[in-house]
């Protein structure tokens, strides 16, 4: 069996080194650093984006994106608040809301799936609609005091790891999406959409119906996000994860998910999920200004983007110096 | 009407029965009401104070602003590093970049894991960052908010600029004297929701109340959202729809001077008396040319003197944070602590033409 160096030059492979990097190289330069309590913080800080990153790695391998979930955690963690303060049981709460999160997922997929809108579109105007409804639902007032053993369940770790609840059950989740993406002709399906629409309706997929429904999973998730946010933090806000999809988005990119969609894998955004967080972490610990994180979290992304294409324009010149000349159009002869 | 369902509607009947189920099983679950204040307070409240103690040398703390590159925050802040120069501690500023609730969190979190021996905190939400600093209490580090307080059992001290109380009362008997106790006044707020300033204004509206100011007739609160363009225009608008105004309160420091502004250059100088809360370095220009006579506002660099003073004197042993106890604040002097732990920093500043200069904030 020969060895395919390929394997090594994909983005994924990076991420997942760089990741390795940051953790051991973190471990060496601050002795706090890799202590169970801190990794449970930072863990516990990427709670919400990990977890919406899952549904938003599927609708971008489907050439699609969903800018409206930071709202959709904002309403939702609102009307948590509201319904709260109103007397309602927190069981009832989270039906309600859950449902709540469905049907903003439903609004936007419908519009997408059956107006044939871009998604970029439609999602730039119900993050704006999603988040007025949330000031609409609790103005500018913050309310708390949510029972403890929720608001521990949303902190504590899973006894004997630093892994905080939500982030084992963001592991899990991945897990089912991770077997759901590369291990099932669903997944495969994602992948025909996100490379060539057409050609995929045209191979039987049923392309409106799957975008509907990863739009309305992204939804809940963003949803469910919402209470995790609200109890992590104790405070329920119409703000709450004010411009989380931006860094959603670069981490499912980062990942190494072609925002055109069609390529890409799960383990990527997980990866790059993990590194975003870790790094942000090591750098806050180290007294890095926030200036400089965002300086440094930026041009990672923007290496992430381009390093890809780079490395397909050398094989493209080095395939074109080896092969035979690709047809190119003859140039036309001038009258 | 066909008989297989479409997946929306499967999906919206599956929603729906499970809401049926879950809200009919809930009947009884966890409720406001149910759960009142499981959480019991932290803090070490059993340690007993020793005022005699020297503040320790080498103390690390830290401030933590609402967030970082705010100017007035920034002032607070120097200041309070400068103090813990002055007693041979060690203080850093770190903090977000953005405003919002949640992103302080992290930065607690960090601060507790370097561990420092203070926190100084101007809370974006007094709740959010209620757990971590539960928990950084509960690892003897000591929890001063200053600026803007957490809820009470999340930190040892609160060191509170001026009483809300003195501010409003202050602002009212300020104008009154200008104006000679005579006439329609009106308040140019920030936003209407505003904490901060709807407590001062109650208090300006009670101490209307009194019969010395009998004669002053307050006509209209506007809001300018604390947003320049807004602010500037709200005033032109009171001084159009009252024209007989004699005098203008803005309890904000972009409101003031926005209103400054606009009556600088207009027909409305020297008739119209405008005063309340400003920083110097803002107003300084309109002192000079006579629009405004006298304003005022603490001096938010002994705010941030004070607040590391007490944290020293926290994290010494001089004081647990109980009421009645007594430390000393360098040069400001002694200052004792009030009910709910709170420190108040003294009556606000007025500043006018013949003392303006000597402030640069």
């Amino acid at each position: 069996m020969r060895f395919d160096p390929r394997g090594l030059l994909r983005w994924e492979s990076a991420v997942i080194l760089l990741l390795v990097v940051v953790f051991f190289g973190g471990a060496g330069i601050s002795p706090d650093f890799a202590n169970s309590d801190n990794l449970s913080f930072a863990l516990g800080d990427l709670s919400e984006i990990a977890l919406i990153a899952l549904p938003m790695t599927l609708l971008v391998v489907c050439g699609q994106v969903d800018l409206s979930v930071a709202s959709v955690l904002g309403l939702c963690s609102a009307l948590t608040g509201a319904l709260w303060d109103a007397g309602w049981a927190l069981e009832t709460i989270f039906v309600v809301v859950l449902v709540v999160g469905l049907v903003c997922g439903l609004v936007n997929g419908w519009l997408v799936t059956r107006l044939g809108l871009p998604s970029l579109a439609v999602t730039i105007g119900t993050m704006t609609l999603y988040r007025g409804l949330a000031y609409v639902v609790l103005g500018t007032e913050a309310i708390s005091q949510f029972p403890q053993r929720y608001a521990d369940l949303a902190t504590q770790s899973v006894p004997g790891t630093p892994v905080p609840y939500p982030m084992a059950l963001f592991a899990l989740l991945a897990l089912v999406t991770g077997v759901a993406l590369h291990a099932t002709g669903i997944g495969r399906s994602l992948f025909a959409i996100g490379s060539q629409e057409d050609a995929a309706y045209f191979a039987g997929i049923r392309v409106k119906r799957i975008k509907l429904v990863l739009f309305v999973i992204s939804g809940l998730v963003a949803g469910f996000a919402g209470i995790v946010y609200t109890l992590r933090y104790g405070s329920a806000r119409a703000d709450n994860g004010l411009g989380l999809e931006l860094t959603v988005i670069a981490a499912v990119l980062l990942g190494g998910i072609d925002f055109d969609g069609g390529k890409g894998t799960l383990g990527g955004v997980i990866a790059a999920v993990l590194l975003i967080g870790l790094l942000r972490n090591l750098l806050m610990l180290n007294d890095v200004s926030t200036e400089i994180q965002s300086i440094v979290t930026g041009l990672l992304l923007i290496v992430s983007v381009l390093t890809p294409r780079l490395i397909a324009v050398v094989r493209e010149t080095r395939g074109r110096q080896r092969g035979p000349r690709p047809e190119a159009p003859a140039p036309a002869a001038t009258s | 009407m066909t008989v297989r369902l479409r997946a929306p509607r499967r999906l919206a009947a599956i929603a729906s029965v499970s809401v049926l189920a879950l809200s009919l099983a809930a009947c009884g679950g966890t409720t406001k009401e149910s759960s009142s204040s499981e959480g019991g307070a932290a803090g070490g409240g059993a340690a007993s104070a020793n005022p005699n103690a020297p503040i320790k040398k080498g103390l690390k703390i830290a401030f933590l602003p609402k967030q970082v590159n705010n100017p007035y925050e920034t002032i607070v802040d120097k200041a309070g590093i400068e103090a813990a120069k002055e007693y041979g501690g060690e203080a850093k500023e770190v903090g977000p970049s953005d405003a919002s609730a949640s992103s302080q969190v992290s930065y607690i979190n960090t601060l507790v894991q370097q561990r420092h021996d203070a926190i100084l905190i101007a809370a974006n939400d007094e709740n959010a960052v209620c757990g971590p600093l539960k928990q950084a209490m509960s690892r003897n580090i000591k929890v001063v908010s200053y600026d803007s307080d957490t809820a009470k059992d999340c930190r040892n001290l609160f060191i509170n600029q001026a009483s809300s109380e003195e501010i409003g009362r202050s602002q009212v008997k300020l104008l009154s004297d200008m104006i000679g106790g005579k006439g329609e006044i009106a308040i140019l707020s920030a936003t209407a929701n505003a904490t901060n300033q709807n407590t001062w204004i109650r208090f300006m509206q009670d101490e209307l109340k009194k019969p010395e100011y009998s004669g002053l007739k307050l006509v209209k609160i506007a809001y300018g959202d604390d947003d320049d363009q807004k602010s500037f225009q709200q005033t032109q608008g009171l001084l159009q729809a009252y024209p007989n105004l004699k005098g203008i309160i803005s309890p904000t420091t972009v409101g003031i001077a926005a209103a400054a502004r606009y009556i600088s250059g207009s027909k409305y100088k020297g008739k119209v008396t405008l005063t309340g809360l400003g920083t110097p370095n803002q107003m300084r220009q309109f002192v000079k040319d006579g629009t405004v006579q006298k304003f005022a506002l603490w001096d938010p660099k002994n705010l941030g003197y004070l607040a590391s003073y007490a944290a020293a004197a926290l994290a010494s042993g001089q004081i647990t944070g109980q009421q009645g106890e007594t430390f000393k604040a360098g040069k400001l002097g002694s200052r004792t602590i009030g009910a709910n732990g709170e420190v108040i920093l003294g009556p606000p500043t007025v500043f006018d033409k013949n003392n303006i200069d000597q402030y640069d904030f």
